[in-house]
């Protein structure tokens, strides 16, 4: 087997067979949206106005739930000094474990999502646009948040740690995902923030692996 | 001129010079046996061989050719035994064993599994499988996939002494196919016609 798919094949079926890192994603994902209909109120004009926010917001607080055993778990078993002396470069080994993290987090997010859109009185015509913004931003967040991953290895209480590096950089994902959704909430064209948000992907795509590699690499040295 | 190389190697962890001047060759079918007591740098010695760190000064060169210039290459022809078990909890031993052979390009897993005596326990999970068990579902993937260079950190550590012979048994294979084997061990696994490597001696020369 391809060893790109090795990797990928195995950190998926580590994420389900161990059921924590997409159910507990997802559960968060649930709870936190329901929570705002509780707090705010059941006001169907006020929950359709915040639901595209309050969405992308949770999207992005449960997807950092994972980020910090993306390297951490292969980092304290030796497994991430293997891969890193895999015949192929380290990027590629970065790639494919983003990769993974994606399928079994940013995926199940934009999937779920329509049904938390449901609850916050989101349009139903407004879902389509939500799921491709999620699909876009998603990976974005997969692939900035695992340079923080890398960063993070060995030192205490990384997650916390985690969440201050690696949020600050969510926040233009956040803004044009969130801007997606309101152009399409008001019958606008939700294009330009698409395009934006793929720009970003495709950024982060470029530059993410490598960054990730170099923080692996100084965590192994 | 050996396949294999160090020269005036220096090893700098944390404030502390580990070792200095240290030189090593090892050629096909050879054996390394570091030895020191802890802290000597028999560790640091093995992952600059594996190319995970680079020395502070000197050079390792196989065939001549830097490590340093070619590291896919290099990775492509070691295996490195660290102190992690590598074993998944998830995973059954099999899938252990089978990840880091598909990572390599493929090779005999069922082969590999027999070889350290793993085939009652090839489907049972790695939380289930008691610290010599997952040891040696460890050791499983250097015979699965060949590469030319064995890196082996304490490789008998948690071993009963039928593994170590199995292990004894591999390191005897894979040296008679022309392979070359480094490692450290406090004893437990002789290794014969293995060249000693006191890294006390380069120690000294550090202070």
């Amino acid at each position: 087997m391809n060893p790109f798919l090795a990797i990928v094949r195995r950190d998926v079926r580590l994420a389900f067979r161990q059921g924590t890192d997409t159910l507990m994603t997802l559960a968060f994902f649930v709870i936190a949206v329901v929570l705002f209909p509780l707090g705010v109120g059941p006001e169907p004009n006020v929950l359709a106005r915040i639901g595209g926010g309050v969405v992308w917001v949770a999207a992005l607080l449960a997807s950092m739930l994972a980020l910090e055993r993306l390297f951490q778990t292969d980092y304290e078993d030796g497994g991430l000094e293997l891969l890193a002396l895999a015949p192929m470069p380290l990027q590629i080994v970065v790639l494919a474990k983003v990769l993974a993290h994606w399928l079994a987090t940013g995926l199940p997010l934009a999937v779920a999502a329509p049904v938390l859109g449901l609850l916050m009185n989101t349009p139903p015509d407004v879902f389509p646009v939500l799921v491709a913004a999620l699909l876009l931003g998603t990976p974005t967040l997969s692939l900035i948040g695992a340079i923080g991953a890398g960063l993070i290895l060995g030192a205490r209480r990384g997650g916390v740690l985690l969440a201050l590096l690696v949020l600050p950089l969510f926040i233009p994902v956040l803004v044009f995902g969130v801007s997606a959704v309101e152009m399409a909430a008001q019958g606008l064209s939700p294009k330009a923030s698409l395009l934006i948000l793929g720009a970003m992907a495709l950024a982060a795509l470029a530059l993410g692996p490598w960054a990730a590699a170099a923080a692996v690499r100084q965590a192994l040295e | 001129m050996s396949l294999f190389t160090g020269h005036d190697l220096t090893c700098i962890r944390g404030e502390r010079r580990v070792f200095a001047g240290l030189r090593f060759a090892l050629d096909p079918g050879g054996a390394l046996l570091l030895q020191g007591a802890n802290g000597s740098g028999k560790t640091s010695l093995l992952r600059l061989m594996a190319g995970l760190g680079r020395p502070a000064e000197g050079r390792i060169r196989w065939h001549d050719v830097d490590i340093a210039d070619d590291c896919e290459t290099h990775n492509a022809r070691l295996h490195f035994v660290g102190h992690g078990d590598t074993v998944k909890p998830a995973l059954s031993a099999r899938e252990n064993i089978a990840f880091w052979t598909d990572l390599r390009g493929g090779g005999d897993v069922e082969g590999a599994l027999s070889a350290f005596g793993l085939g009652p326990l090839a489907a049972v999970p790695g939380r289930f499988l008691s610290a010599g068990q997952r040891r040696r579902v460890n050791l499983a993937r250097l015979a699965a996939a060949p590469a030319a260079l064995w890196l082996l950190d304490e490789p008998a550590t948690a071993l009963d002494s039928d593994s170590v012979a199995r292990l004894r048994d591999a390191i005897a294979r894979h040296r008679a196919g022309g392979g070359s084997v480094a490692l450290s061990s406090h004893g437990g696994l002789d290794i014969p016609d293995a060249v000693p490597l006191d890294l006390t001696d380069f120690a000294e020369a550090a202070a």
